[in-house]
């Protein structure tokens, strides 16, 4: 019952929950680097003239978008020990979470480098300026502004989506309400302290977000 | 061997369908009452009364703020403790009903926040009444920046109903995970589940797309 909400469980409890929390700070981060390869890598794919390396960059983005990421890490969590690869729950949920966000990378990433006009590119070209010499000093430095708040907007989804790793028993945060929820049977406790933790991790992105889009000078920024 | 399990596969067929109709079904419905409260919540949101677009901002960021495994499992244990009870699907169609509004509501927000105020005070001008700006003027302009990623909305929201599994609904993301427990071949059974999920979303996500290129070409942006 609500009326006795025991904040001296939460208390308790409140070493189970920092530690929840950093291991979702830390194997999100190390997900969004993961997601940011993966998704430059699919990005410089994507944006070949030719079809060969087009084609399966596309499809792999395209798969990727259509299933949910929980079949997705199903997948690698039943599929990788198949393979005869056997990695500890941690490192298969940081891996699903890299290859799941890296399709969303990189179709931020090729909408950041479309968005510089043609003519840009044109007067690099007029400039004598070698393909490399046009991405390094003319595409990139412009297409790396308008991606940060969206790649933001990413981080966030990476967050909440971390939480799905407690169902293949990575001792995360949403783990640790659980563990509450189900060791003393107090699910309100439980599952309101860790929306609490998540929340804070949410404003903090959002705020982060905001900021970024100030300091690049971007109006009107949304995430 | 894969015989075998290919064998065993063919026999959990009914259970796949079942799986894939719950999937649907869940969708479906939690689809059109989300549109619904969301449109009516984007609606209200804008309608000028500080107090209650403050209140729905509040509650659009707390759901956009958590994860929705974590709604879920606040709703199916936390209601029966306030004395609702209800069942696994009527929790999870309560869950992604009400994501899905919130994250229509913002899009519905975005979309009548995109109407030039000139458009309102034409109309106020020619004496229509709240209802009738806001259903004769405001919304189908509105309509051209919200249908592009109100499909693309849809598409999350089924993705998204793979989660309520957690609570023990059989969808399609259950049944594979029932099935990887007779056949351990985790590669194909949710290959197979990555299929049935394709089937549902990629025309939906082609339509988002298409909708998006017209949309654009509506409003005389240049398309690359």
């Amino acid at each position: 019952m609500l009326e006795n909400f025991s904040f001296r469980t939460i208390v308790e409890y409140l070493p189970l929950f920092g530690q929840g929390l950093v291991t979702t700070v830390w194997l999100s981060v190390l997900a969004f680097a993961g997601a940011l390869a993966v998704g430059i890598v699919l990005a410089a794919m994507n944006l070949q003239r030719g079809w060969l390396f087009r084609i399966p960059a596309k499809a792999y983005i395209d798969a990727v978008r259509a299933t949910p990421l929980l079949a997705q890490l199903y997948f690698l969590y039943f599929g990788l020990p198949r393979l005869g690869i056997i990695l500890p729950e941690l490192v298969v949920g940081i891996l699903a979470l890299s290859l799941n966000s890296g399709a969303y990378v990189a179709e931020i990433i090729r909408a950041g480098i479309l968005s510089i006009p043609r003519g840009q590119v044109e007067a690099g070209v007029a400039s004598g300026m070698t393909y490399v010499q046009r991405m390094r000093f003319v595409i990139l430095p412009q297409a790396f502004k308008v991606t940060i708040p969206p790649l933001l907007g990413q981080a966030i989804v990476l967050v909440k989506d971390s939480a799905l790793l407690s169902l293949i028993a990575v001792a995360e945060l949403t783990r640790a309400g659980q563990l509450l929820a189900s060791d003393r049977f107090m699910p309100a406790e439980g599952f309101i302290t860790i929306a609490a933790f998540y929340l804070l991790l949410y404003y903090g992105l959002k705020g982060l977000a905001a900021l970024s889009g100030r300091w690049l000078g971007l109006a009107g920024v949304r995430t | 061997m894969i015989w075998q399990q290919l064998q065993s596969l063919a026999g959990s067929y009914p259970l796949a369908l079942r799986g894939l109709g719950m999937t649907v079904m869940l969708s479906l419905v939690s689809l059109v009452l989300g549109t619904l409260i969301g449109f009516g919540l984007g609606i209200l949101r804008t309608g000028g009364n500080r107090l209650i677009s403050g209140a729905i901002g509040a509650w659009v960021d707390l759901i956009r703020g958590t994860p929705f495994l974590v709604q879920i499992f606040l709703i199916f244990f936390i209601l029966p403790e306030l004395g609702v009870e209800l069942d696994a699907f009527t929790a999870g169609i309560i869950a992604l009903t009400n994501l899905a509004a919130c994250f229509i509501c913002e899009i519905v927000v975005a979309g009548i926040r995109s109407v030039p105020t000139g458009q309102v005070e034409a109309a106020l001008a020619s004496g229509l009444s709240r209802w009738q700006r806001m259903r004769q003027v405001v919304l189908p302009q509105a309509m051209r920046i919200v249908l592009p990623p109100l499909v693309g909305q849809y598409v999350l929201l089924i993705k998204d109903s793979s989660v309520v599994s957690a609570i023990g609904l059989t969808d399609l993301t259950r049944v594979g995970w029932l099935v990887v427990q007779r056949v351990p071949n985790g590669l194909l059974v949710f290959f197979l589940v990555g299929v049935g999920y394709f089937i549902v979303c990629y025309p939906l996500i082609l339509l988002a797309r298409r909708l998006e290129q017209r949309m654009g070409a509506a409003h005389g942006e240049v398309q690359i």
